[in-house]
């Protein structure tokens, strides 16, 4: 899973897509995990990290991950 | 002399918020009330922009607008629109509201005196005036006060539009609550109508009887005492297919200038509102349909000579206005589009925040 | 290090033709109590989903409509519609503020009289009463308000082979201005058929009108129509008390007031758009005040409001049993309730709040309950805070019409709690069980 290499994202948690001209906004978790997409981290990675931050059940982020990623899918943002 | 005193008063400028800055093929009338505003040499102004979606030309137009804020839509209701409106003013200190559009003036009648409470002025109908307008209740309005208006018939079923037809000639008009107005040529196309009003604004819909003749609207603002401020009629010269001017002139007619003042006086209107009227081959001015705010078109009021929107913040700040006497004849207005430049960051400031 | 609160990682397209979620800030506010009583512990205590009662808003409302009635006309009413909200335990706190009982079928009858109403203090509503419910009700000088020409004549027949002297009213349909015309009940006003069905009363030796009834619609928002209605009733007693010199005792405009629930399709939320009890008193009252009655002739007025009474008393307290993205993208939540406990959901825009505070990300869904039918939806769209499984909700406004017309299907019906003026609970219906509900069926004997 990467992220396209040409979404530009903000500190403010705004994604826009050049090639399409979609704008998006994302909450400070979801800005996390696309910039660790950025720096090609794996899947596996990304858990490591949001649970070691985050209160979270593992398996409970793993199924919000995918979901997250199909939306990522969805709007094109992903290779 | 009365206009130093606001100066005297407030030496500040005043902070006015506005709404209305779309511009679509139906623009909002909000660019224009500023511009009207921002002429006026009585008072200065910051101009708070009030949006609800996030491309109003307004609020990217960093010299009519100095500040954007969202606000929520009519359908939220006003609780929080009155807690939107609540943490705006902590920021601004709003002195006046000009609400622009027709379904969100109910709520800010609604909130009127909450919002006097806080020391944010308004100058609109009562409910009464506004009800009394309604498109549902024009003709009953029209009876009473022996205007001129179309016959109509309020339905809610389809096979209403067979039985109207003994009483209703093709065309007829088939109209939305809020919005819409389809003209309809035979059985199939009001059928048609209806279908797509009842989908975009829901139960009742309107039948109206299709009046011939000139387009006229009139531009009017009364005191809410009964009193004409200013009585500003127009041609439109060019209609779009929406049925919106997008050029016009100053007209001198007697006979509009009377009807729009009986309709400020029977109603005590308070605040600006729009005729838009219909004058028959015959010289009757059918009056079809009352808007009850600014037109888009309200500039050219200021620029024959009558400010209305000017007018209106000092009437709103409790300043006595006097009635114009006179304005100038064909002044024409001419609309024309313009694609402003900004930056993708400034929508998604807008859009995330509601701010800008 | 302490870890940091999670929240579902969300992305949202910035659609400028969306609902911005400034508009949406007071639907978030968490409701975590009802009166005092946490929503956690109801849950827990009482499974989940669960009704809940104020027993204190009941009596607030119902206090406050009579107040307002009261200080506008000398001599008003209330009998408590019992379709509207029939647990014993709801009609007797109406019956301990001084309500009658207003029902529409021999059960309803039979429950009004078992929660101790006496027999003249029944309404009897409705197209459908059989000879049986007809005849107690006379023995019992309960007030028959006559349907139909069918109903009227049996009447006629029962009382004078039975010599039984029943009190009764018709009830009156009309044109008030409104959509829809309620013209299936009663006679109509316009045609005359009210004036005929009244001589025919007049002229029998065994039925004493006392009085007229209509009940012209439900959610009604105009107070016009109540205006329009109370003077067709009162233009039918003038007519009775000049030409037969009987003037009837009650006037009695049905119910119809509504909550201020948001109706489906509606442009605005019901607490803005919806007029107040006050407006509608006074609609009514100016009416009959002004209409020329002699001060000692002046009717009883007579209401039968259900919903405008009850709805705001009621919740409906459910968890999320899981989320999910639909295939065009959208959200869904689905519920541990649906349509078949919560009826008004065909009617209604119901308030939803969480139970609890949740971060400040919001985003738009569909509510699903839990029937597998597709029509189950308790809101089609609705922005809330990121919702997970478990997570606890409160619908407001449900006391009207739900725990009346629910549905045994699929799953059984919940526990009915009520929270009496000390804030105690109390449950006033037991959640269905299996053996319940199979109570009534019966094996023949080759299946089993
Ligand atoms: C005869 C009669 N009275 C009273 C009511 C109560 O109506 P509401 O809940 O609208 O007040 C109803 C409801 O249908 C009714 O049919």
């Amino acid at each position: 899973m990467r992220v396209r290499k040409n979404i530009a994202t903000s500190d403010e948690g705004f994604l826009f897509n050049p090639t399409t001209g979609d704008s998006f906004s994302t909450n400070p978790i979801g800005t996390e995990i696309i910039l660790l997409m950025k720096k090609d981290r794996t899947s596996k990675d990304i858990v490591d990290a949001i649970c070691e931050k985050y209160d979270v059940d593992r398996a409970l982020f793993e199924r919000d991950l995918d979901d997250f990623t199909l939306q990522l899918k969805e709007f094109s943002l992903l290779e | 002399m009365q206009t130093s005193t606001l100066r005297e008063k407030f030496n500040r400028p005043l902070v006015i918020a506005v709404t209305g800055l779309n511009a679509i093929d139906s623009p909002g009338p909000g660019v224009a009330v500023i511009r009207a505003i921002r002429e006026c040499k009585d008072f200065d102004v910051r101009i708070i922009g009030l949006s609800y979606e996030s491309l109003e030309p307004g609020l990217y137009m960093h010299d009519i607008v100095d500040k954007t804020y969202q606000i929520p839509y009519p359908s939220g209701g006003t609780d929080s629109l009155f807690s939107r409106l609540k943490y705006i003013h902590e920021e601004e200190q709003l002195d006046v509201i000009i609400p622009n559009f027709d379904a969100e003036l109910y709520n800010f009648m609604k909130l009127s005196s909450k919002l006097k409470e806080m020391g944010i002025n308004t100058f609109l109908p009562e409910i009464e005036q506004f009800n009394a307008r309604d498109k549902m209740r024009l003709s009953e309005f029209g009876k009473k006060y022996g205007m001129f208006v179309p016959k109509d018939k309020i339905i809610h079923e389809k096979r209403e539009l067979q039985k109207l037809e003994d009483d209703f000639d093709y065309p007829m008009v088939v109209k939305g609550k809020f919005y819409d107005a389809v003209i309809a040529r035979s059985k199939d196309q009001a059928e048609k109508a209806y279908e797509k009003i009842l989908a975009k604004w829901g139960l009742p819909i309107i039948v109206q009887e299709f009046i011939k003749g000139t387009e006229i609207n009139i531009a009017a603002l009364g005191d809410g005492t009964g009193n004409v401020i200013s009585i500003i009629p127009m041609r439109k010269l060019y209609i779009t297919d929406k049925g919106k001017a997008w050029a016009g002139v100053t007209l001198d007619d007697d006979n509009l200038i009377e009807l729009a003042r009986k309709f400020i006086e029977v109603t005590k209107w308070r605040g600006g509102c729009e005729l838009e009227v219909m004058l028959t081959s015959d010289g009757k001015p059918y009056i079809m349909e009352v808007n009850p705010r600014f037109p888009a078109w309200i500039y050219l009021t200021a620029a024959a000579g009558q400010n209305q929107p000017a007018s209106l913040v000092k009437m709103a700040l409790g300043e006595k206005v006097e009635p114009f006497t006179k304005y100038e004849v064909g002044k024409i207005f001419i609309r024309y589009a313009w694609d402003l430049i900004t930056n993708i960051r400034e929508f998604q400031m807008i859009s995330a925040n509601g701010e800008l | 290090m302490e870890k940091q609160r999670y929240e579902r990682p969300v992305i949202l397209k910035m659609n400028t033709g969306l609902m911005n979620k400034f508009g949406t800030k007071t639907e978030n506010e968490p409701v975590t109590h009802i009166e005092s009583v946490p929503v956690k512990s109801l849950l827990s205590e009482y499974g989940s989903p669960l009704f809940v009662i104020s027993e204190k808003q009941i009596r607030r409302n119902m206090q406050n409509a009579k107040r307002i009635f009261k200080t506008r006309y000398p001599k008003v009413r209330f009998a408590w519609s019992y379709k509207t909200n029939y647990m014993n335990a709801v009609c007797r706190i109406f019956h301990q503020e001084g309500s009658w009982a207003e029902v529409v079928s021999g059960f309803e009858y039979q429950k009004a009289l078992g929660n101790g109403v006496p027999g003249e203090k029944i309404i009897f509503n409705g197209p459908d009463k059989t000879d049986e419910d007809l005849i107690a009700a006379a023995k019992n000088n309960s007030l028959i308000h006559i349907d139909h020409y069918d109903e009227l004549y049996s009447l006629i027949r029962l009382s004078e082979e039975l010599d039984l002297h029943p009190r009764v009213a018709i009830r009156v349909n009309m044109d008030t201005g409104i959509y829809p015309k309620w013209d299936r009940f009663g006679f109509n006003f316009e045609n005359g058929q009210a004036w005929n069905a009244l001589t025919r009363i007049l002229n029998s030796k065994n039925l004493d009108l006392v009085g007229l009834h209509c009940h012209i619609g439900t959610f009604m928002l105009s107070t016009n129509a109540y205006a329009t209605a109370t003077r067709n009733l009162c233009e039918l007693a003038w007519a009775a008390k000049e030409r037969y010199n009987k003037m009837v005792e009650y006037i009695d405009l049905g119910g119809g007031f509504p909550s201020t629930n948001t109706l489906k399709g509606a442009y605005l939320p019901g607490t803005d758009t919806v007029p107040s009890i006050d407006q509608f008193a006074d609609a009514i009252t100016d009416v009959v005040l002004t209409y020329g009655f002699r001060q000692e002739e002046m009717p009883t007025l007579v209401l039968e409001s259900g919903r405008a009474l009850i709805d705001d008393a009621g919740y409906l307290l459910g968890t999320v049993l899981a989320t999910k993205r639909l295939s065009d993208g959208r959200r869904a939540t689905v519920l541990d309730f649906g349509l078949n406990s919560l009826f008004t959901s065909l009617w209604y825009e119901h308030k939803i709040s969480p139970a609890k505070q949740h971060g400040s990300q919001t985003e738009e869904m569909v509510l699903f309950g839990p029937l597998c039918m597709n029509i189950d939806v308790v809101r089609e769209s609705v922005v809330l805070p990121l919702l997970e499984k478990g997570d606890q909700l409160v619908v407001h406004k449900v006391g009207a019409y739900n725990m009346t017309q629910w549905m045994q299907f699929i799953t059984m019906r919940p526990n009915i709690v009520l929270i009496d003026k000390d804030n105690n609970t109390h449950i006033i219906r037991k959640a269905e069980t299996l053996e319940y509900i199979e109570q009534l069926e019966q094996i023949p004997d080759h299946l089993k």
